[in-house]
């Protein structure tokens, strides 16, 4: 489809594991659009975050891409020479992380870290550049730019770090932001002040959005699409309103019940038994087989099918292809 | 069941070649709370706000300058350190981080009946292990497992081993401090239910530290919420959330975002970030981010008003009912 900025199909990446490697990343498929936020959820050890680093080629040792195509802006990824590579993150496609302090360097000013991210990709003067960057500051409500730009990370609060984080994101005006849990470390106030400000500068520049989180509040704040990963594979996918509204695979299902803040004082919260298998212990066909409260006999044995539900929603789940078939 | 008042707990800052002390960091600044048994307070806040130190203060792990914090008429905070002993069972609590919970040398059965050797509960060694088990059943956990080390479990297992070590010495008031944060959602919810049900089953009362409002809602029966080492809002669960006062809790509660996709909702109403603890603001400690300040605010603290349910420590309430400072501070 024309005007996918990120147009992932099959990815997948192992890491070994006893008997040869696992597929942590198993057959991962998203498309993010100009001026779209799509949120990739789900828990710790989904691949989520392995998904994001293997967009970018950053997938660290022993891990590797076994198979898939990845496209940024109509560019394929997985083929470019290393140069090329450097050269497109950071201005076709940026990243920021959940701990700022450990992606800032302490001994660098953080308005110089931003001027060296910008004069890495373009021909710039440094005057130049200096002011593109408190600009930016500005962009992001950091008050006191100019002030702020002589100032050392440890000197900064999470919030502002993470402000600093976004302005050199934004430095080269990529046209893809990956945002791996950017609000995770952050109290919930300040939280609410990033959210605003990363709603704003997308309707702002345009940027797709892909936003890693396991917070579905964050998800329903920001998305417009979202797709839930369960043990590599992505089980769901669909608008924010069809999966937080009408979800229909067990798993999301079962994620949405075990939210505090939907339940009822007194009443228990639903749970999902047992734990995420590890890779050693995956079934065959569905990996949420070992824990589905609807489990079905071929589930285990069986990949469970896609089904396409209305409108662009889909699951994959061989309870719902029954409810389809029956429906 | 526990009665805190007055409590102080400050830091000194050091600085200097000889590491004098040249001011300090009031991390619990004249906190007042009760919880009645059988409850659940959830006392909340952001970082720094001080809620962990209140915790270590109760369980003596920090000294305390000032406050008393009567249990079972038994003001613990002023008991000398040789007669905490019986309390130490009577009070126990339960972390964040399991896995920096845990000796990771010790097996679990070792783990869980560490506290029960320490009180000579139980009549010998079988009898222990037989308690042990009986544990580990309690918190779903399979007691064929005992003999195993804590880095062969998750982190929910972990947890319910922190819960189940807890609960061995037979406590009566257990902290749970940020017990759920580090957890994902769906096992969350398995704790908390395991927390629910063991407060019905055993009568326990607890003291809930979180910064997560959607857990203080759906487990708290009253709440406290901290800024900068002072409460600075508390009443009834049901009674803040429907109707907070101060205008930092109400900056709280509409920054947390909803799963509801009808609703978008997440305001930004508190500016600015959090002073740093050992440099608070003048007056009252909210005033350089509260959308809501007048002058008064930048040179006088405001008491605790009471409210029908509890009570808002901000002018806007002395302006509200017209009253006169009467509340406790």
């Amino acid at each position: 489809m024309s005007g996918a900025v990120l147009e992932v199909h099959g990815l997948v990446t192992s890491f070994p594991s006893e008997g040869g490697r696992s597929p942590v990343v198993d057959e991962v498929s998203v498309e993010v659009h100009a001026g779209e936020v799509l949120a990739l959820v789900g828990e710790s050890g989904c691949g989520k975050s392995m998904t994001a680093f293997s967009i970018l080629r950053l997938v660290p040792k022993p891990g590797r891409i076994d198979a898939g195509s990845v496209r940024v802006a109509g560019r394929d990824v997985l083929a470019l020479p290393v140069a090329e590579m450097r050269s497109l993150r950071g201005s076709d496609a940026a990243m920021i992380f959940q701990e700022p302090m450990t992606s800032l360097n302490p001994v660098h000013t953080v308005g110089a870290q931003v001027v060296e991210a910008i004069r890495l990709h373009e021909k710039v003067s440094s005057d130049a550049a200096r002011a593109r960057t408190v600009d930016l500051f500005d962009q992001v409500r950091i008050p006191d730019p100019a002030a702020r730009f002589n100032a050392y990370p440890h000197e900064l609060s999470g919030g502002l770090k993470q402000r600093v984080m976004i302005a050199m994101a934004l430095s080269l005006r990529p046209k893809l932001l990956i945002a791996d849990e950017p609000t995770t470390a952050l109290d919930v106030t300040i939280q609410a002040q990033i959210l605003e400000l990363l709603r704003e500068l997308q309707r702002d520049t345009g940027t797709a959005i892909l936003l890693i989180t396991h917070d579905l509040g964050v998800v329903n704040e920001l998305a417009d699409r979202i797709s839930v990963m369960y043990a590599g594979r992505i089980v769901e996918e669909g608008t924010r309103h069809q999966v937080l509204g009408s979800a229909r695979h067990p798993y999301t299902q079962g994620l949405l019940r075990s939210i505090p803040s939907l339940a009822r004082r007194g009443e228990p919260l639903e749970e999902i038994a047992g734990v995420v298998p590890p890779p050693s212990e995956w079934p065959a066909g569905c990996r949420f087989a070992t824990r589905c409260p609807a489990v079905l006999e071929r589930c285990a044995a069986e990949l469970p099918p896609e089904v396409r539900l209305a409108e662009g929603q889909l699951a994959r789940c061989h309870v719902v292809a029954r409810e389809q078939a029956a429906g | 069941m526990l009665r805190v008042e007055g409590l102080r707990t400050w830091f000194p800052i050091r600085a200097g070649l000889l590491q004098r002390p040249k001011g300090w960091l009031r991390a619990v600044d004249g906190i007042d709370l009760e919880i009645p048994r059988g409850q659940t307070l959830a006392l909340v806040g952001e970082s720094g706000c001080g809620k962990s130190t209140v915790a270590r203060s109760l369980l003596r792990l920090v000294e305390p300058r000032e406050g008393s914090a009567h249990f079972e008429g038994v003001d613990l905070l002023a008991l000398p350190k040789s007669e905490l002993r019986p309390y130490r069972r009577k009070l126990q609590i339960v972390f964040q981080d399991p896995m920096a919970s845990l000796d990771p040398r010790m097996r679990i059965r070792d783990v869980i009946a560490e506290g029960m050797n320490a009180f000579d509960i139980g009549a010998n060694a079988a009898e222990r292990t037989e308690r042990v088990a009986a544990m580990m059943r309690r918190v779903q956990l399979d007691p064929d497992q005992m003999g195993r080390y804590p880095h062969e479990f998750s982190g929910g297992q972990r947890q319910r081993i922190c819960i189940a070590r807890a609960l061995a010495v037979e406590p009566e008031l257990v902290i749970c401090d940020e017990a759920t944060s580090a957890l994902d959602v769906s096992i969350q919810a398995q704790i908390l239910n395991l927390l629910r049900e063991l407060q019905a089953e055993l009568g326990l009362t607890y003291l809930f530290i979180t910064h997560d409002l959607g857990v203080v809602r759906y487990l708290a029966d009253r709440v406290a919420v901290m800024y900068l080492g002072r409460i600075v809002e508390e009443g009834g669960t049901e009674r803040l959330f429907e109707s907070p006062q101060h205008p930092y809790t109400q900056g709280l509660l509409a920054a947390v975002p909803s799963v509801d996709p009808a609703r978008r909702q997440v305001t930004a109403r508190v500016m600015g970030d959090v002073p740093s603890p050992a440099d608070p603001p003048p007056g009252c400690h909210f005033h350089t981010r509260c959308p809501e300040v007048f002058d008064r605010c930048r040179r006088e603290a405001p008491v605790l008003y009471p409210l029908e349910d509890g009570g808002t420590r901000c002018f806007l309430e002395e302006v509200r009912s017209g009253a006169s400072a009467d509340g406790a501070e």
